[in-house]
This record gives structure tokens, C-alpha cells and sequence, in this order.
């Protein structure tokens, strides 16, 4: 128990991903089974344990503490598991050694809720304040130390040294305290059988097309396709319902009940999540209203019915598809459809991304302008020949936007960054003018960026903020209105939350405008003006 | 009981500090006075501008190092153990265990004593002598880890967790943020006890403090600027620096450095997230919870004064003991702020 609640402990109070893969590895490394399998477990969500309310563990603790150092205990300390575990008192008597990790999970598996609380204070009378702390955390159900499952995953892939695809393989086949992974992963056993139609596989990703790339590629290689201002999901569809998983590997199904009801696809798909108003898809803002939602009611189904546009398939029914030419899927994709789709009330629920035909880059660079007209961010360009693969790997896929929308805008304020950038303002929030009632023009904050810049360029925005504020704030600095910053953005809705009105998709620092004055950047009107609603 | 010579009528609270009224002395003054007696070296007890200063000859030293020309026209030293009569009040002062030269006042008058206890806590120290009970009638004591919930944990085992770290970032330095007072050597000195003999790094603003550390008897071992110190050289090095500095320019000489910090205050994770610290490390110079009451129980004074920190619970606790607690309401004493 005491090197699993060690690792929480680290991993809470780090920031940086590669740190955190290294706590993950030192800890699969150091740790025998079956308590790593347990700790995997309740690092990725996947522990069954009976589950102890807030409020039982409280009367728990109140009756071993003074009520009223309780009371001033909790008030200080602000958690009720942290009060709880730094509170419990010390038993000086007690010889029983503490418990692991596994006689932990193991016994707690098996116990009835009504026994939950009398184990867990033996178990609180045996271990350290630490360990107490992640015992209660075990209990209290969410973990919360910043890991996603895709991390660990990660850390089990340089653990065994691995590809991380094949640990995505293999994990919808493997159970807690996967024993037989840890085997495969640690001493080159069998790889775990794998269900394909149930694991999520990474996605493929395109490269951004660059000129000096189009000079070099040849139209006949490549076909093309809109690239949809959608969001990227994999359906992975057995005999019964079917899952969507969002690119970072999430489930969203929750928020798409009309997608994730659909029986019997037995496919792993790829595609684009996108609302349909009549006869055409909304906008990523008209999507962004079903995003996140826990409950989603009839009424906001039937408003704004989501549908997925297909264009590729990696498995049909067991069949692993991933090596074949991107032409041979998309020709055994289209066979799925009028299989599986056609004729069927899925009509409404999925559609097929169109071919674009072309001859040359030029003919493709017009069907480029007019992406925005039918609600397309640009053009992808998938090669003919090339198979699957995870990742984004190099030649295969293009994507070919339009041109970002920028804005100048004048640097307001500046806040300190995390982590490696705790010593720098790396943080910056941006004004266009709008002119008050009384005639004079006022600059109002439209949006905070805080990547975009170079390394270099960030040492000269940090120097320019030491010697340009006005005020200080804690971590943020008001400066004086004299720099002006070109943002790029993707996309503009109006908000009603911010005081401008607008919110910016995506922005980030294109150029610093040390040329341009303050009063010559963008007036806010212009930007409202950009507005298509 | 007979209360008329009792402490209570001549050692005062009043808006200068502790006033010792028969001796005409203040203790640790929170502006200056004629005559102070100061029993450790931090700030917020050793203030600049008194006329006359008594403490331990470490304190003067610090004194001496922090305020220079405003640390006393005239300087007394006080060794542990000595006695001395201001006016009919015999002063001795005792050792606190809290930093090098810290000392509890213990004053007697009339046949009563008491106990100024200054800072103090009772862990072992390799840098400062070690905390010594004194029977008194009345005990005046902090109280700045006074709930239940700090019982700080063994320093080897925050120092090993310190360690662990390095060898897991080979490539990263360690910046670990400490008061350049008493905390600094004292993790140096942890550090050296456990065999860890390659040079430790140091900001510029703890220098003259483990100068005059080593000047006093103490083997600090190899400690190098930072300054003269390439990049690169740092990697896998542990760096001591005062607490703000990891949010200054300075910081950027580190290479991607893992930002630790040792104070009593980490125990609670929402004050070490508050600071964004990595790895924060709970070592601290005051008594916690147990301490605190057990140094009660041993002192046996009946009464007791509560100085500054969480009066409130550390009151609650002793009343239920039958010990007679108040809060003693002094200004100016810094709540040691992580």
C-alpha cells in the first residue's frame, strides 16, 4: 500500500507528462505481482470495489477524534479524505502489519457494503498518513491524480517495450490484476488474445501540407476528401450496441445515445460526429450544444440529431483491415454500407464522406476556396496506397486548410506559466478596441493564447511584459496597451460569458506585430462582422 | 494559591511584545526597545533598532549577519545554562531546538517561573542543540502546527523521498526551496547523514547564512554557487534556494528542474499544490500536534499561554487535560507561511 500511495502522491504534484511516465515505469518496475495489476486497475478505472460514502467515512473518523478538532481540522485542510487520513490517530498498540495493495482490493472485492466501514478502519489503524490518503481515495471511488488511461498505457508500453498500439490491442482482451499482461509486457509470455470489435484503436493522423510538399506530390497518388469541422470519432460496433470513442480515446456515447443504441454493426469505423439540420450538418458550434453531456432529453435529439460521416473502416467483423490500401477500404467501406446501412433506418444515422475527383493541385486548390460553403475547415488528402497506420506517420495523410482568420490584437495582460514555464509570462490576454458610449475607444479582452510563440520569441514577450506593467496581480501582470499581436483562430461564436461577446476557437499567437501601433489594430466590430450565424 | 507575585502580574502582553515588568526587558519586541532579550534569530523575532540585546552568542552572530549596524548598540551574550539578574529577574536562557542559537527564556521572580519557549520543536536537529523541559508555573508556548492533523513525518524518510527523485531525473535538477535560516543547513546536514557527499548547490541569498553555519562548528561539506555553475553541470543535482526564487529569471539556469520545497505545511496537499511544488517535503522547525501536547505535559505549569499559530485548538486540547490555557495575543509574529 505504501508504494502505490507513494505513487499518487508523486503523480498529483507533477505537471509534466514525461515525468509522470517515469513515476508510472519505476513503479510497474519495482512492484511485484499481483499488486501492480491492482494499482494498473485503479489507475485506469477498472477496480469494482464497494464503494464508501463521504459522509460514512466522516462519522468514521469523528468517532475516533474530538468533534470539535475535527470541525476546525476539516475547516483547515478543506478535503474531507485528506482531513481523515492526517487526522486518524496513531495507534501505538497496534502490531498488525500493514496491509497491501492486493490484501486491500482483494478482501474489500468480496466485502458487502454494510462491512465496508469496519474494514476500512482496521485498515486505517494499520497504515501511514499517506497510505491512509490513498486508501480512502481507493474507497471513495475516483482517483484523480491527472493520469488518463492513455498515459498508463503509454508507461506500459515503454515498460515492456512495446509499441503503444499493441498495448491498445490487447487491453479490451486483459482483467484485473492482469497477470498475463504484466507476463507478456515483463518476460516476453504469450500475447493476451484480443477482441477486435471492442478495443479502441489509436487513430491515424495527417500531416499538415506544406507548398514545398504539393510541388513534390503527385495528383494520381492521392484522393481527396472535404476535411469536416466535425469531431473525429471511432465507432467500434459488436453484436450489440456500439461504442464511440472520441480521438483522445474517451467514451462519448453518453452524449450520443441515437449513435451509441445502434445494434449490430460489427465494424470498427472511422468518421466525423456531425449535427444534421435538414438537409445540410450544422455548424462545430451547433455541435458544441451536444458535447459533454451526461443526459442528453428527446427534445435535443430531435433539435439537433447527430450522424457520423463515414470514410474508413479498419475491421469488418474480424477481418483486420488495417494493411490494405487506403482504395481497397474505402471500396470494402462502401460494400459495408449498402450491407449493413442501406435500406435500414441507420440511413439517418450515417452517411459517406464523398470522393472529390480532380486532375490536377490546381483544380483542388479551387474546390479549396470554396471549403467554407459547404461547411468544410479544408481538404484532406489520403494516399492511395497507403495502409492504416496509428499515429500520425509521414506522406500518407495531408490535410490542406484554408488559411487561419487572424486578428491584431493588442497584449493586455500577462500571467506566469506551470511547470517548466513557472518563470516565464507565457500566458497572454488580448484586446480589440470598441468605442464607449462617450466616443472614446476602449480596449475590451476577446481571448488568451499561450502557445504559438517560439522559444526565442518567448524570452522577448517575457522581457517586454517585465518592463511594461502597470499593476500586479499575483501570477498576472497588466501591461501598458502597446504591443500588438497578429492571433490566428478557428472559428468565432458569439458568448454571451465574455464581456466582448465573442469567443475565439483555438487561438494562438501567429506574429508579434513589435512593428505595428497599438491603435491601428483590429476594432471589435470587425470581428462581430466575421460572425456567420 | 498566593497569585500576587504570580507571572501573570509581571510578565506582560503589550502592543511592543512580551514585557518582563520587574526586569524591564522586553522578549523578541515586535519594534525596537531599550533593552530586548531575543531568543532566535528569524525575522519576526530578531528585529533591528534595540539598544540593548541579549541572546545566545549564535543569535548575535545571525543578528549581527541579517541587520549588521542595527542589530544592538550593545550586544550580550548568554550561553545555555548560564544565569543572569536584570533587576531582581534571574534570566537563563535554555536550549528550543528550533535553529542554531535558539533559546527559551526562563525568568524568575519572586519564587515563580516561567517559560518563554520562543519558537521550538523537539526532533532531533543535527544543526542545534536539542530541546530541554523546564518545570515551570507558567509556560508560554506557539502553537504554529496546533491541530490535530500535522504530525510531521520522519525527516529521513522526506529526505530519502528527495533522493528516490534524483535517481529517477537524472536530468533534471532537484530545486529545493528552504528558509535561508536553520532549514537550509538543516537539509544539508540530513542530506550528509546519509552518505550524500557530491557538492549541493546553493542561490546566492543562502550563502552568508551557511558561511557563518560553518564558521560555527558546523561541516556543511562541498556546497558550490550556482552562479559559477554551468547548465549542464546541474543535471542530477540538488539545488538549495530561498522559496521565491524558482519564479525568478534565476530559475532559468536549471536544467527543467523538479520543484521541491521542505515546510510543515505540505502535509496538507492543497498548500503544497497552492505553491505548484513537485515534490513538496515535509520537514519542519516547529513541534507538531503530539509535541506540542506532550512538551505541556512535561513542562507541568499549570498555566499556560498560547503565543501565536492555532491558539484556539492547542486550548481546546490542554482545558481537557485541566491544564488553564489562554491565547496571548502578541503582534507581529509571521505565521511561518509556506
Amino acid at each position: 500500500m505504501k508504494s502505490f500511495a507513494a505513487l499518487l502522491e508523486r503523480l498529483i504534484f507533477t505537471p509534466g507528462r514525461n515525468a509522470k511516465l517515469a513515476h508510472l515505469q519505476a513503479y510497474f518496475r519495482a512492484t511485484s505481482d499481483p499488486d501492480r495489476g491492482w494499482a494498473l486497475a485503479a489507475l485506469t478505472g477498472s477496480l469494482n470495489i464497494a464503494a464508501i460514502k463521504p459522509a460514512a467515512i466522516r462519522a468514521l473518523a469523528e468517532s475516533r477524534s474530538d468533534a470539535v478538532l475535527f470541525g476546525w481540522s476539516l475547516d483547515f485542510v478543506g478535503d474531507l479524505a485528506e482531513t481523515v487520513a492526517l487526522i486518524w490517530p496513531r495507534h501505538r498498540a497496534a502490531t498488525a502489519a500493514p496491509p497491501s495493495l492486493s490484501e486491500v482490493v482483494e478482501r474489500a472485492r468480496l466485502a458487502a457494503r454494510s462491512e465496508a466501514p469496519m474494514l476500512l478502519a482496521d485498515w486505517l489503524d494499520r497504515l501511514d498518513a499517506t497510505s491512509r490518503w490513498a486508501l480512502i481515495k481507493l474507497f471513495t471511488g475516483e482517483l484523480r491524480v491527472g493520469v488518463s488511461q492513455r498515459l498508463v498505457k503509454m508507461a506500459l508500453a515503454a515498460f515492456g517495450d512495446v509499441a503503444i498500439d499493441e498495448v491498445e490491442e490487447v487491453w479490451p482482451g486483459v482483467a484485473p490484476p492482469y497477470a498475463g499482461l504484466f507476463g507478456w509486457l515483463e518476460r516476453g509470455a504469450a500475447r493476451p488474445a484480443v477482441d477486435h470489435l471492442a478495443s479502441f484503436r489509436p487513430l491515424m493522423l495527417a500531416q499538415a501540407l506544406e507548398e514545398a510538399d504539393a510541388a513534390r506530390l503527385k495528383p494520381e497518388d492521392f484522393c481527396a476528401e472535404w476535411k469536416w469541422d466535425g469531431i473525429r470519432v471511432q465507432l467500434l460496433g459488436g453484436m450489440g450496441q456500439t461504442r464511440i470513442i472520441s480521438r483522445g480515446g474517451d467514451e462519448i456515447g453518453a452524449s450520443f445515445p441515437e449513435l451509441a443504441e445502434l445494434a449490430g454493426l460489427r465494424a470498427v469505423l472511422d468518421g466525423e460526429l456531425l449535427i444534421r439540420l435538414g438537409e445540410v450538418h450544422g455548424s462545430f458550434n451547433e455541435l458544441q450544444q451536444r458535447l459533454n453531456r451526461k443526459t442528453v432529453s428527446a427534445a435535443q435529439i430531435k433539435a439537433r440529431p447527430a450522424f457520423v460521416r463515414l470514410y474508413d473502416i479498419l475491421f469488418d467483423d474480424d477481418e483486420d483491415l488495417r494493411g490494405q490500401p487506403f482504395v481497397q477500404r474505402r471500396e470494402r467501406l462502401e460494400e459495408w454500407y449498402r450491407r449493413r446501412v442501406l435500406g435500414t433506418p441507420m440511413i439517418e444515422r450515417f452517411d459517406l464522406s464523398a470522393l472529390l475527383r480532380f486532375d490536377s493541385w490546381q483544380e483542388l486548390a479551387k474546390a479549396r476556396a470554396l471549403a467554407e460553403s459547404v461547411g468544410a475547415e479544408g481538404l484532406m488528402l489520403k494516399r492511395r496506397d497507403g495502409p492504416y497506420v496509428a499515429g500520425r506517420p509521414k506522406g500518407l495523410w495531408f490535410k490542406w486548410k484554408r488559411a487561419p482568420d487572424t486578428v491584431d490584437a493588442v497584449l493586455l495582460y500577462a500571467q506566469r506559466g506551470h511547470g517548466k514555464r513557472s518563470s516565464y509570462y507565457s500566458d497572454f490576454t488580448f484586446g480589440c478596441w470598441r468605442e464607449e458610449a462617450d466616443g472614446r475607444a476602449e480596449l475590451v479582452p476577446v481571448g488568451k493564447a499561450y502557445f504559438g510563440f517560439t522559444d526565442e520569441e518567448l524570452r522577448e514577450l517575457d522581457r517586454w511584459v517585465r518592463s511594461h506593467t502597470i499593476e500586479r496581480f499575483g501570477p498576472v501582470r497588466r501591461l501598458e496597451p502597446a504591443l500588438v499581436l497578429e492571433i490566428a483562430y478557428e472559428g468565432l461564436r458569439r458568448s454571451p460569458r465574455h464581456k466582448s461577446g465573442i469567443a475565439l476557437r483555438f487561438p494562438r499567437i501567429a506574429r508579434i506585430r513589435w512593428d505595428k501601433p497599438a491603435a491601428e489594430a483590429d476594432r471589435l466590430e470587425a470581428l462581430l462582422s466575421r460572425i456567420r450565424d | 494559591m498566593d497569585r500576587t507575585n504570580h507571572p501573570s502580574s509581571w510578565l506582560k502582553p503589550t502592543p511592543r511584545g512580551l514585557y518582563v515588568e520587574p526586569g524591564d526587558f522586553y522578549i523578541d519586541p515586535a519594534v525596537a526597545v531599550d533593552r530586548a532579550v531575543i531568543t532566535h534569530g528569524h525575522s519576526d523575532h530578531a528585529r533591528p533598532g534595540h539598544e540593548h540585546v541579549l541572546a545566545t552568542r549564535e543569535t548575535l552572530a545571525i543578528m549581527r549577519l541579517r541587520l549588521g549596524a542595527q542589530a544592538g548598540r550593545q550586544q550580550q551574550a548568554l550561553g545555555y545554562g548560564e544565569a543572569i539578574d536584570i533587576k531582581g529577574v534571574k534570566l537563563m536562557l535554555a536550549p528550543a531546538g528550533h535553529v542554531l542559537g535558539s533559546a527559551q527564556a526562563v525568568l524568575q521572580w519572586q519564587g515563580f517561573r516561567a517559560v518563554v519557549s520562543g519558537d521550538y520543536k523537539r526532533r532531533r536537529d543535527p544543526t542545534c542543540a536539542a530541546f530541554a523541559v523546564q518545570h515551570c508555573d507558567v509556560f508560554v508556548t506557539e502553537a504554529t502546527f496546533g491541530l490535530p492533523i500535522f504530525h510531521h513525518p520522519d525527516d529521513k524518510a522526506e529526505i530519502a523521498r528527495l533522493l528516490q527523485s534524483v535517481v529517477l531525473f537524472p536530468d533534471r535538477a532537484h530545486l529545493v526551496g528552504v528558509y535561508a535560516l536553520g532549514k537550509a543547513q538543516r537539509v544539508i546536514m540530513l542530506l550528509r547523514e546519509t552518505g550524500y557527499d557530491v557538492p549541493i548547490y546553493l542561490h546566492g541569498g543562502l550563502t552568508a547564512m551557511c558561511e557563518l553555519y560553518r564558521d560555527l562548528g558546523l561541516a556543511l561539506g562541498d556546497l558550490r554557487a550556482v552562479a559559477a555553475a554551468a547548465k549542464a553541470e546541474l543535471a542530477g543535482q540538488i539545488v538549495l534556494a530561498p522559496p521565491s526564487a524558482r519564479d525568478e529569471p534565476w530559475a532559468r539556469r536549471l536544467p527543467d528542474p523538479v520543484n521541491a520545497a521542505a515546510s510543515g505545511w505540505f502535509a496538507v496537499k492543497l498548500r503544497a499544490r497552492q505553491r505548484g511544488l513537485e515534490l513538496p517535503l515535509v520537514i519542519s522547525d516547529h513541534a507538531d500536534w503530539d509535541e506540542l501536547n506532550a512538551t505541556l505535559d512535561e513542562v507541568a505549569a499549570p498555566e499556560v499561554w498560547v503565543t501565536h499559530g492555532r491558539e484556539e485548538a492547542l486550548i481546546h486540547a490542554a482545558g481537557q487535560r485541566g491544564i488553564r490555557a489562554r491565547a496571548l495575543s502578541l503582534l507581529g509574529y509571521e505565521e511561518d507561511a509556506p
